[in-house]
């Protein structure tokens, strides 16, 4: 019955991924990213994992995506024809990589079908609510988030000093 | 104690260098001039201190021994910094310090006026403290700190107009044929380690007649590496070629180290090894014929000179022959003897040149002086005197000590000995006054436009004050009676050698090896002191002597054309006065191969050998750079690809 | 129910599709995008391991790379603004003095 849910969900996760690296014009890249991260988070939301699925929308598809279209908007950027004009020096190296990639993500998918896996755990009903998630972090995890806070701090600094005009 | 105070003597000129050399352009060239001389005199009246302090050491000990501290120490091999004080280093001592305050005095007006005054005089007070070291040592590696200092020190002031080819190339000279010398030496002290276990000489020297065969092979090489050594420092046969060319620095350098000091350190040195040398006649030998040899040699050469300073370069080197004969015959006491007049004959004739040189503004051709005695009359009288001592003429200093090693050659050598000995004393009386006749007598061929000035006191004073030593120091050692030779009183319990018992040790040691002894017993015979004999050659040198000044007065005063009639076409003549070519015979045996030897290394070796394999991994990195550079394009998407196929080769390898 | 190898093939394709996205565009902006499919990629992972193991670290975890990722999104394109600055464009081929 999930899996109904499952495969249209992740068929246009994957489709929307793909049309974010094929699009020419960054909008359109950051319309499907934001797609895909509300597909994701319907995902997220499958394994009942309710507050990294909200996390998901309000951080990803709202905060980040938003500073992406703004950069986009205030740098005024268009899609060019140059876009997909292939290299002209790395064309081997490329090829070789694409080849490359493939292959491993055919021998992952390999390895993944291969294994035999044990039935899942069975779940509690209070799996990925808010409140526990949080009894989590607030214990186990208080340091790792206390520095987390502070990355995010040194991050709006950074930001801030790199984006203005002129030090002085 | 005062003998505590040793070490303070070799102390003060070094620190009066460190002062002058760091500090000097800043203090100006009356203080330079002070603190240096000050230095030099401070070490002797500490030496006279010193030698208070020995004399007041109970009877029967004859040296005292100051240690420093360990200089260095690996496995048995044990050095201690440590002086040695003995009648013989105090003799040293004190005229090494009081000759070299009269010249420290007397550069200071020499030099005046030189753009590089401080420079002069920290190395004048460091070649004092390196000569210290070589005198007052208590081993062979001390006596070798000294020798490479002295060595060094003269290589800087011959040096000293560096911007002058020739004064380069001398130093550049002496310091290579010094090291020829140097090298002998310092195999001779590692061969002396290897048979004796030790190098402080009062523990080798009491081991050497138990140890050492009377003539045996080690003692003759150890002792024919020593002397080696010493013919490198001391310019003689066949190492002498560096000290004429040495007059290329300043007059005092001169005096001092070419002529009063440094020289003498071979002298010095085999008179030091005297137990060892006493135990190779062989050796002994070869130092006498050498040295009577250099003396006979060089006098020769001097009377073809016209360069004022290469003249009396040459003298030294034939009277540093006299002394090296006086030792080849185990006359030590002559030698020291010699030694000692010679500093202040022969300084004095140095600083007196040096005065002409002045006053004539730099002239050193004899050939464009004369006739300047009424300019420069104290220069004159002072000079007079020492050429008066060196010639040999009664009772001046020169004529005592010479006459003793003559007299100790005929008869503890023997007649070919003496007859080189007396030749070379009458050459020694005719170039000299050659010297003085062309330069202060005769017509004036002094250039007009040159003002000729007497020089001014502190140069004079010296003078005066080495022509009165050199008047009275023949006091030193009067001949004749014994017991009235001082210093061959006081010298007698460093030079004191007990031939019978050493005969006896080595006897004992021959048939320890299973060999018959030679028959010695003839060397046994006490010889006796002939007065009368003594008197004879005293009398025969005088007379020597004076016909060498009347021939030089019938020379250059009565007929001044007789020289160039008699030389005129003389191949023999062009040939001394070319120093028989021995210069050029050594640049073309020796010098030139070398070179072009060293061209040759450096060309196909160094060049193409050496440089060719560090380019070639150069060029070879170099080439594989250039194609590796490709990787490090600089692009951001590259370097993410390179992460990626790390990270997928980190896969296939895990997987 | 999903079993979970389900999850990680998707994990896993949505990875490679953000590194074949970083490595071929040149657009700046689209390289940054195709590094938060990657992080995302990550995080599908993360959660199926999760409920399947029926913990809550790997949760926490996702959270940690949503903070990371909301950082280094803020710095890096105020530098792709600052690069902008310098020089009108954001194509990476532009930009290529990193090798001294």
């Amino acid at each position: 019955m999930e899996l109904l849910t499952f495969y249209p969900l992740a068929g246009f996760s994957i489709l929307l991924a793909l049309g974010v690296v094929i699009n020419k014009s960054p909008i359109g890249s950051a319309l499907c990213l934001i797609g895909m991260m509300l597909g994701l988070a319907g995902i997220f939301a499958m394994q009942q994992a309710h507050f990294i699925a909200i996390l998901q929308v309000v951080i990803y598809a709202g905060a980040i995506m938003v500073l992406f279209m703004f950069v986009i908007m205030l740098l005024n950027l268009k899609g060019t024809g140059a876009e997909w004009r292939s290299r002209e020096r790395n064309t081997l190296l490329t090829v070789l990589t694409a080849f490359l990639a493939l292959g491993v993500l055919y021998k992952i998918v390999d390895i993944i079908l291969e294994i035999d896996l044990d039935s899942p755990a069975k779940v509690a009903d209070t799996f990925g609510t808010a409140a526990v998630i949080g009894e989590t972090l607030f214990t186990d995890f208080v340091l790792p988030f206390e520095v987390a806070s502070i990355l995010l701090l040194a991050a709006m600094v950074g930001a801030v000093v790199l984006a203005k005009t002129k030090l002085d | 104690m005062l003998l505590n105070l040793t070490f303070l003597i070799p102390l003060f000129p070094l620190v009066g260098s460190i002062i002058n050399g760091f500090f000097g352009l800043k203090l100006g060239e009356k203080k330079v001039g002070l603190i240096a001389s000050a230095a030099v005199l401070l070490s002797f009246l500490t030496t006279i201190l010193v030698f208070i302090g020995f004399l007041m050491l109970p009877e029967g000990e004859h040296a005292f021994k100051q240690t420093l501290f360990t200089w260095m120490v690996a496995g048995d091999f044990h050095v201690n910094f440590a002086f040695q004080i003995d009648n013989l280093s105090l003799v040293m001592m004190s005229f090494v310090t009081g000759v070299g305050f009269l010249i420290h005095v007397y550069s200071t007006g020499y030099m005046h006026g030189e753009y590089s005054f401080y420079r002069f005089f920290a190395y004048l007070n460091l070649f004092m403290f390196a000569m210290l070291l070589l005198v007052m040592g208590s081993n062979f590696l001390i006596m070798f700190i000294g020798w490479e200092g002295v060595g060094c020190c003269s290589y800087f002031l011959i040096g000293y107009y560096f911007e002058k080819k020739s004064a380069c190339d001398a130093g550049t000279k002496a310091f290579v044929v010094n090291r020829v010398g140097d090298f002998a030496f310092l195999l001779a002290v590692m061969y002396i380690f290897s048979i004796f276990g030790t190098i402080e000489y009062s523990e080798v020297f009491h081991a050497a007649p138990e140890k050492l065969i009377f003539g045996g092979e080690v003692v003759t090489i150890i002792t024919l590496l020593l002397f080696v050594g010493a013919t490198g420092k001391s310019a003689q046969i066949p190492l002498y070629t560096w000290l004429p060319d040495a007059m290329e620095g300043p007059t005092p350098v001169s005096a001092l180290i070419h002529a009063a000091t440094m020289v003498t350190a071979g002298v010095f040195m085999v008179v030091r090894c005297n137990p060892l040398f006493n135990l190779a006649p062989d050796t002994m030998l070869v130092v006498a014929f050498v040295g009577a040899g250099t003396a006979l040699f060089a006098a020769t050469i001097g009377m073809t000179q016209f360069d004022i300073k290469r003249v009396l370069a040459y003298s030294t080197v034939s009277q540093i022959g006299y002394m090296f004969l006086a030792c080849g015959v185990g006359a030590y006491t002559a030698a020291i003897f010699h030694m000692v007049t010679h500093a202040f004959f022969k300084a004095c004739l140095f600083l007196g040149s040096g005065s002409v040189i002045h006053g004539l503004e730099g002239e050193q051709d004899m050939r464009k002086m004369g006739n300047i005695k009424g300019d420069q009359p104290i220069t004159y009288m002072t000079f007079l005197i020492s050429t008066l001592a060196i010639a040999g003429i009664p009772p001046l200093s020169g004529f005592f000590s010479k006459d003793e090693v003559l007299y100790h050659a005929l008869t503890d050598g023997n007649i070919i000995l003496w007859g080189m000995g007396i030749s070379a004393a009458l050459l020694t009386a005719f170039y000299m006054f050659r010297l003085v006749f062309m330069t202060f007598h005769g017509e004036s061929r002094v250039d007009p436009s040159v003002h000729v000035h007497e020089s001014p006191k502190v140069m004079t004073m010296p003078l005066v004050i080495l022509a009165g030593l050199a008047t009275v120091g023949g006091l030193l050692g009067i001949p004749l009676f014994h017991g009235w030779h001082l210093l061959h009183n006081w010298l007698e319990p460093v030079i004191h050698f007990d031939l019978a018992s050493a005969l006896h040790h080595s006897e004992h040691l021959l048939h320890e090896a299973g060999r018959h002894a030679p028959v010695w017993t003839h060397l046994l015979v006490e010889k006796e002191h002939n007065v009368w004999l003594e008197i004879f050659l005293m009398l025969f040198s005088s007379v020597v002597a004076i016909t060498g000044i009347a021939l030089a007065y019938i020379f250059y005063v009565k007929r001044p054309d007789l020289p160039d009639k008699l030389t005129e076409g003389q191949w023999g003549y062009d040939i001394v006065k070319n120093k028989y070519l021995v210069d050029e015979l050594y640049d073309d045996t020796i010098v030139k191969p070398t070179v072009e030897g060293s061209k040759l290394l450096w060309k196909q070796c160094d060049a193409r050998g050496i440089d060719g394999v560090v380019n070639g991994v150069a060029r070879i990195i170099g080439w594989f750079s250039d194609r590796g550079k490709a990787f490090q394009s600089g692009f951001v998407r590259n370097y993410a690809l390179f992460i990626v196929v790390g990270f997928i080769a980190l896969l296939l390898i895990a997987i | 129910m999903v079993p979970l190898s389900h999850y990680l093939l998707l994990s896993a394709a949505l990875f490679m599709i953000g590194v074949v996205g970083v490595l071929v565009r040149r657009n700046a902006i689209v390289v940054f995008m195709s590094i938060e499919i990657m992080l995302n990629a990550v995080n599908i992972s993360l959660i199926a391991f999760d409920k399947y193991l029926n913990q809550h670290d790997g949760q926490v975890f996702s959270f940690m790379v949503m903070c990371v990722a909301a950082a280094e999104v803020s710095v890096g394109l105020a530098i792709i603004i600052s690069m902008f600055r310098n020089k009108p464009t954001v194509n990476l081929d532009e930009f290529n003095i990193m090798k001294w």
